[in-house]
């Protein structure tokens, strides 16, 4: 049979990667060296795929024989990327001309990684998925290693895709085990085979726990994290932004689709496995990033530490837990791109100002941004009224809700730490005076606008969150189906 | 619509002088002065059209936040509240008029954080809801960070930080609580909703549940008091603040934990907290004894004020936990006193900082001969704090006491020794830095109080004598709500206890 082939179900991405098509083609154009139209068509796109998924809401639809699935999680997840994605179009306009690494290329392959992304939330066969990730990071490899003649760009590269291509491999080898144990590699159909007793098949099981060691990349969780702060650090800012953020949301949208519809049936069996992860990733993660000197390492084990977090409402599941992770990914979207955003902007003796100290004086000489920075640090600690609070709220809840008490503790102990390095960072901007040449703010219209949408998030889920959670927790219910 | 405009009109302020372009630091600092002191003024209403016969939440104001997850903006007052919104918005125009000079730097942003740690105080004192508490709650936390850690001493930055990381680990605890309890309520009751009146009305089932909500709640409050033995942030904090800040930790800050036991813990955990009641009552009488034998040995006057503060408020533990109206009443009406006295303490601290640049005792002494009005407001207020009978103070501890000893006459005596121990180490701190001769040439041409801190500490003066004198204003609004909260936590002791007869 020849597959239903349905452009409905895959128009946000079309759009994308029809966006990415047309940049090619422009970035041919001769222009007087500025690429910044490209940057600009390129947000059209990204606006444009994010009204499709709009206008599509309340679609719950199967397309290319059950390939594809056009449902309120997708579109959930396809808005929380076009906002990733347009985000970091915005921060990078101004930053790679700084770096003098300007090019149409970057922005081709952020859109294509976006792709990739989208794709992946709306998968509903593990091959899918895998293509969809491969998409997303072969994009990702290259963009790492932007800053090409750069020593860490080099080894962020190198690094990120030689451990992603083994993390692949697994993923790969995970997908033909379950092929082989269930005789198929739709999620519905698996689903149907666990329930009916393939859940204690040795095959499934192993090939089960290869697709956890691939997420486990791509989310960095503990234990496969070991990349992250060394890529996050070598990658250019924005890219380290999207990595952070459209990747790992992309990355859990696919592994929930995974947990939450194929393997529902057998939720206890995995939910130990995601417990210690979570507890792994959450507790290390913060502890390690109590050392960093390094603000983008920082971020780095924070993010280690909030995939932790967000394994918690994964191991909660169900309605409640699947929304807080949802509803956590948007809000973690805006927290962390801000964050990278305000970061880029920061120049020091003319290089880039990324070390903790680089930020001692910075209230009393660029209040305005002082204090966007300190929002999405407190968002990140989960102190209320800021996004975090609500979102931490949400998943500590869930896990509240389905008996998993301590570990909403062990999560609300590891905020209590994990406040202390953020917090540091303010200490650094509010309390300390500059030693030598002080850290300058390099002006840039697009970035101001990307930090103005992100503080925006941050406050708006954080004060008058509810439209967005109801949003969130309906979209997990087509998974639950 | 009162209560909102209260709690939000120092943020409006703060938003304003935020905007204000830069180097108006002189503005900044008449506007929050005027914002606070429109605050006090619009505050004054909610004393006056407060009805004291009725037990209910008065100037109620309910609205959905998030009805997907039952949480609403729902506040109200009532007896417990009143009195401490009123300190709040008195305290706070004084706290920013005392720092008139003495903040050298970033008026504009001292004055942004001193007001929305205002809104953020009033709300806890006003919300009804446990999702809007908790966020006022932990609202409070960043602008205290800021004022200590950037307009504190020396070693502010340790300070701060340990302020913050001592409250954040023990209110954190208290959110999974929180949760807890909103499922709980939810699975038996078929309702999920953080509304507080709601779930007061709940009977709980005894046993180690409740008592593990209990403590993580207790652990909130106790931490935030500071109970012995989780004070040890308070000192560093302290000393490190500078005036504003003390005045306003000491003032109302602590107030929220002793609060926090009054409005969460005793309705909704009463059996947990008959159960842990002597061991509550324990803790408050070794920090009543404790906070007494530290401040003594004190070289740093702020630091003996700190630690009196650790007594003091043992004592308003133990009025609350003897739970017995006038052990309450007590209670409430000494966390009044303790805001107006130790406020005053810090105030007068701070005057002599101001002109010496010192805080050690050893530094000071024969202020009588040199300030002589400095010194009378300094022994009535020192009066005052040591519980003599026609000022404020007395009129708490003696309603404690009697609470006390209807609970056990052992506990009660225990504490009047912590009470004779406070006049040592207040008269003997007094005797130091005030009688006696000018034993340095600094001191000698210190000058008298300023108009500007005669406007500051009259107002205290006013309410410490008033306080003593004429209680009554203070007390009576609070009684029927003490009342009403004594009969809720025994009527539902006595609740579950009878359900559990028939096994």
């Amino acid at each position: 049979m020849l597959p239903l082939i349905s452009f409905r179900a895959i128009a946000p991405g079309m759009a994308l990667a029809a966006t990415a098509c047309l940049l090619l083609l422009l970035d041919l154009l001769p222009t007087r060296g500025r690429k910044d139209h490209l940057a600009v068509v390129g947000l059209a796109g990204v606006v444009l795929s994010m009204i499709l998924s709009l206008g599509l809401w309340g679609s719950d639809e199967r397309a290319f024989n059950g390939m594809v699935r056009l449902d309120g999680f997708a579109l959930f997840f396809n808005l929380v990327i076009g906002f990733a994605t347009g985000l970091v179009l915005l921060l990078s306009i101004d930053y790679l001309r700084r770096q003098g690494m300007e090019s149409g290329e970057f922005y081709i392959l952020v859109l294509f990684s976006a792709v990739g992304m989208t794709l992946m939330a709306g998968a509903g066969d593990l091959i899918v998925i895998f293509l969809g990730l491969e998409v997303m990071s072969l994009s990702l490899y290259v963009l790492a290693g932007w800053f090409e003649g750069r020593l860490e760009a080099g080894e962020a590269s190198m690094k990120y895709f030689l451990l992603g291509a083994f993390a692949s491999g697994f993923f790969l080898y995970g997908i033909a085990l379950i092929f082989g144990a269930t005789g198929s590699t739709n999620l519905d159909r698996i689903a149907v085979a666990v329930a009916g007793g393939a859940a204690r098949d040795p095959l499934l099981i192993i090939g089960f726990g290869l697709l956890v060691a691939g997420f486990g990349f791509k989310i960095s969780s503990v234990p496969f994290h070991m990349w992250t702060a060394d890529v996050y650090q070598g990658a250019p800012t924005s890219v380290t932004a999207l990595i952070a953020t459209g990747s790992k949301a992309a990355a859990f949208a696919a592994l929930l689709r995974v947990l939450l519809s194929a393997l529902r049936t057998v939720q206890p069996d995995w939910a130990v496995l995601f417990w210690g992860l979570a507890v792994l990733s959450m507790t290390a993660g913060n502890v390690v990033a109590l050392a960093q000197q390094n603000i983008k390492r920082m971020l780095a084990y924070s993010s280690i530490a909030h995939a932790g977090y967000i394994l918690v409402g994964v191991v909660a599941g169900g309605a409640l837990g699947g929304g807080g992770v949802l509803f956590y990914l948007l809000v973690y979207t805006f927290t962390t791109a801000g964050a990278f955003g305000v970061i880029l902007l920061l120049e020091r003796d003319g290089r880039e100002a990324v070390a903790v100290s680089d930020l001692a004086g910075l209230a009393t000489r660029h209040p305005v941004l002082a204090l966007t920075f300190s929002v999405f640090l407190l968002s990140l600690v989960g102190i209320p009224p800021t996004a975090g609070f609500v979102g931490k709220f949400y998943l500590f809840g869930a896990a509240v809700r389905t008996g998993y008490v301590w570990l909403a503790v062990i999560g609300v102990v590891n905020s209590a730490i994990a406040a202390y390095y953020y917090l540091r960072l303010i200490v650094f901007m509010y309390m300390r005076e500059p030693e030598g040449s002080p850290t300058v703010l390099v002006p840039s219209l697009p970035a101001g606008l990307a930090l103005a949408v992100a503080l925006w998030g941050v406050v708006q889920l954080g004060v008058l969150p509810a439209p967005f959670l109801d949003l969130a927790q309906a979209a997990v219910i087509p998974l639950l189906r | 619509m009162l209560l909102s405009a209260v709690t939000f009109l120092p943020a409006v302020g703060a938003v304003v002088i935020a905007l204000l372009p830069r180097g108006q630091e002189r503005l900044a600092r008449s506007l929050a002065l005027l914002t606070a002191l429109a605050a006090f003024v619009i505050s004054l209403p909610l004393y006056t059209g407060f009805d004291g016969g009725q037990a209910a939440y008065q100037f109620v104001e309910n609205r959905d936040w998030m009805p997907s997850l039952g949480i609403a903006y729902h506040l109200g007052i009532d007896g417990i509240s009143l009195l401490l919104i009123l300190l709040t918005t008195f305290l706070m125009p004084l706290a920013i008029l005392s720092s008139w000079h003495s903040i050298e730097r970033r008026w504009k942003e001292f004055a942004v954080t001193m007001l929305l740690l205002e809104t953020g105080m009033l709300g806890v004192f006003v919300a009804l809801d446990l999702f809007l508490f908790y966020v006022f709650w932990e609202a409070t936390l960043i602008p205290m960070y800021l004022i200590i850690g950037i307009w504190g001493g020396k070693n502010r930055v340790y300070a701060a930080i340990k302020f913050v990381l001592y409250t954040l680990a023990g209110s954190v605890l208290m959110l999974v609580a929180i949760l807890a309890l909103y499922f709980q309520h939810g699975a038996a009751t078929g309702i999920y909703t953080f509304d507080l009146p709601v779930l007061a009305r709940y009977v709980m089932p005894a046993g180690l549940g409740q008592n593990l909500m209990f403590l993580a709640f207790a652990l909130a409050f106790a931490i935030k008091v500071p109970m012995f033995p989780f004070h040890t942030w308070l000192p560093d904090a302290h000393v490190e603040a500078p005036t504003a800040g003390s005045v306003i930790l000491a003032g109302v800050l602590l107030k929220m934990g002793t609060y926090g036991f009054l409005r969460f813990s005793l309705p909704l955990f009463p059996q947990s907290s008959l159960l842990f009641a002597p061991w509550i009552v324990a803790l408050a009488i070794i920090g009543i004894i404790y906070g007494a034998w530290v401040s003594t040995a004190q070289p740093d006057m702020k630091k003996l004020v700190a630690y009196s503060s650790v007594s003091h408020l043992g004592l308003v533990m133990l009025g609350l936990f003897v739970l017995n109206a006038q052990g309450l009443v007590g209670g409430i009406i000494q966390m009044v006193n303790h805001g107006l006295s130790t406020g005053a303490l810090f105030l007068l601290v701070g005057m002599v900082y101001e002109r010496r640049h010192t805080r050690l005792i050893a530094d000071l002494g024969g202020l009588w001969k040199v300030m002589p009005a400095y010194s009378v407001i300094f022994l009535i207020v020192t009066l005052s704090s040591l519980g003599l009978p026609g000022l404020n103070g007395f009129v708490g501890e003696f309603l404690i006491l009697v609470g006390a000893f209807q609970w056990n006459w052992a506990v009660a005596a225990l504490a009047t020794t912590g009470i004779i121990f406070a006049a040592v180490y207040m008269l003997w701190m007094y005797q130091r830095v005030v009688f006696g001769e000018v034993t340095r040439e600094e001191n000698r041409r210190l000058p008298d109080l300023s108009a500007r801190e005669w406007v500051v500490l009259l107002p205290v003066l006013l309410f410490i004598v008033w306080i003593g004198v004429y209680p009554a204003p203070f007390t009576g609004v609070t009684e029927t709500s003490v009342q009403a909260l004594l009969a809720q936590v025994q009527a539902k002791a006595a609740a579950t206890t009878a359900a559990m007869v028939p096994k």
